[in-house]
């Protein structure tokens, strides 16, 4: 196991490490994914980002010189909640959509805890909930890909909600992002080249990702389908934000468990509380919502998952 | 005098009830959707303070220690089923959207924190002016916070569009959104107790 620290005598190999590093290979990790959604969307995805990418950063600015505290804005973690948020959003919202969102998410969902390594919800998710509850109109409305007028389509989870059959769309359609949905949802392999990136640096573990993805799939294999056992899992697992929700915001780290156990109980959670939210719950997608209460539980995990200090029983 | 005008100005600065006693935030996280109702609310509250305060701060030598929080209730208890009938009877539109809180009245902190920490210590115009600075306190709150939640929620104060083309902030007008406003004006007004000093 990774976390059993060994902590020698001095003296120590100091790791050319630092958390604007980490968030900066987020950034790029975080990329292909953009490019996806420009492709696949057209150019509106990409103002959709920008905008949003530059109200994180000018908010973060703005709070941190009010509050003189230390500015740290270009550590690039403003920048990724920027991106997730876009990434969030459907390419087609009015433009000022995403800056309120942005200016929420740092606002409300960071700097009002302290700033980095404070907040205890991810903040890109705080954003999108807070849209999702306010302007429900523009945020349920998804526009079908490579489409130049702007067709308005629903996400393949939305018309199966609504019980259409979707046989013309195939899990390889699903796999590459020809869909509606999200900006940065919808292209899966874009979003695990990025995880790999990740994974290949050691800036994430498997822990939280893979039991997320799997307790999603095994539940919505038992209970997804007309009886037990009959349910869909592949096209739930590549479809709605379930990949980019599991690698890039339940492998936040400072909303989500410290320990490889604490972790693996997040990551279930997320899956159940996700896998109930699309087969009972009201909205067809619950990714966000999984994994904003999993964050709220974080603490009580934490307590209860604490390695035992050596030397004691 | 000088000593009633402090009780009286008490409540609505520096002890005030919502921000910095943080007292009977049920009713003000349930009502406080449009200003109508918070105005309402806010009256009908400060009645209940006001009649219970003098009562509780006449009768005080009579109560037995050990029965006092009942003895507070039925007093206080009287003056709701008054307020209450006369909304149903003057105002039913108030009664319906006010709903439960009304009833509620009778077990909410403020009043009954004001019988137990002052009304039962004081004499009776110590009182009544300690009960009338806490209503209007709430009431200032409550008018502060619908005001908010009602311009962010629904683009209207009282009823009356403000800005055209504003497209309303729905959450707002959800519990959510008055947790969030609440908290963010306490941490406001802790920001401006905690400059003063």
């Amino acid at each position: 196991m990774k976390d059993k620290l060994l902590v020698s005598g001095s003296p120590h190999i100091h790791k050319d490490e630092s958390i604007s590093r980490i968030m900066w290979a987020v950034v790029i990790s975080l990329i292909p994914a953009g490019i996806a959604g420009v492709i696949i969307f057209g150019l509106d995805a990409l103002w959709v980002t920008l905008i949003a990418i530059f109200a994180a950063v000018l908010t973060e600015l703005t709070i941190q010189v009010i509050t003189k505290k230390k500015i740290t804005i270009l550590d690039g973690s403003a920048v990724i909640t920027g991106i997730l948020l876009a990434y969030n959003l459907p390419p087609n919202v009015p433009l000022w959509l995403p800056v309120i969102g942005a200016v929420f998410s740092i606002a409300i969902g960071k700097q009002v805890f302290g700033g980095i390594g404070q907040n205890i919800f991810n903040p890109a998710l705080v954003g999108r909930v807070f849209l999702m509850a306010s302007w429900p109109k523009y945020m349920t409305t998804f526009v079908k890909p490579f489409s130049l007028d702007a067709v308005t389509a629903a996400t393949p989870l939305a018309a199966l909600r609504e019980g259409k059959i979707l046989e013309h769309i195939s899990y390889l359609d699903l796999f590459l992002g020809k869909r509606g949905g999200c900006i940065g949802e919808v292209c899966i392999l874009a979003l695990l080249l990025g995880a790999a990136f990740l994974f290949l640096r050691g800036y994430i573990t498997w822990h939280i990702p893979v039991t997320y993805i799997l307790t999603t799939a095994v539940f919505m294999y038992i209970f997804g389908g007309t009886g037990l056992f009959h349910g869909d899992w592949l096209f739930q697992v590549l479809s709605g934000g379930l990949i980019l929700g599991a690698f890039f915001m339940a492998t936040d780290y400072v909303a989500t468990p410290l320990t490889a156990s604490g972790q693996l109980i997040f990551g279930l959670g997320c899956g159940l509380l996700t896998a109930v939210i699309r087969i009972w719950g009201g909205y067809p997608e619950g990714v966000s919502y999984a994994i904003l209460m999993m964050n709220g539980a974080t603490p009580f995990i934490d307590r209860y998952t604490k390695n035992r200090i050596y030397g004691t029983k | 005098m000088k000593n009633l005008i402090k009780e009286f100005t008490k409540g609505i600065i520096k002890e005030n009830p919502t921000f910095v006693l943080v007292l009977g935030l049920c009713p003000t996280l349930a009502v406080s959707v449009t200003v109508a109702n918070g105005i309402g609310m806010g009256i009908a509250a400060t009645f209940v303070l006001l009649g219970s305060s003098l009562i509780i701060s006449l009768v005080r030598d009579f109560i037995p220690d050990k029965v006092r929080i009942p003895c507070y209730i039925v007093i206080i208890a009287t003056f709701v089923t008054v307020v209450e009938l006369c909304m149903k009877a003057y105002s039913p539109v108030l009664d319906r959207a006010l709903g439960i809180y009304v009833p509620l009245i009778v077990v909410n902190c403020i009043v009954l924190g004001r019988a137990e920490a002052f009304a039962c210590k004081n004499n009776f115009s110590r009182s009544f002016f300690d009960g009338l600075g806490m209503g209007l306190g709430f009431t200032l709150a409550l008018i502060l916070i619908s005001a908010i939640r009602e311009f962010l929620g629904s683009g209207q104060i009282l009823g009356i569009s403000l800005i055209k083309g504003f497209e309303p902030i729905f959450v707002f007008g959800m519990p959510s959104g008055a947790l969030l406003v609440i908290g963010l004006l306490l941490g406001f007004f802790n920001l401006l107790k905690n400059k003063k000093i």
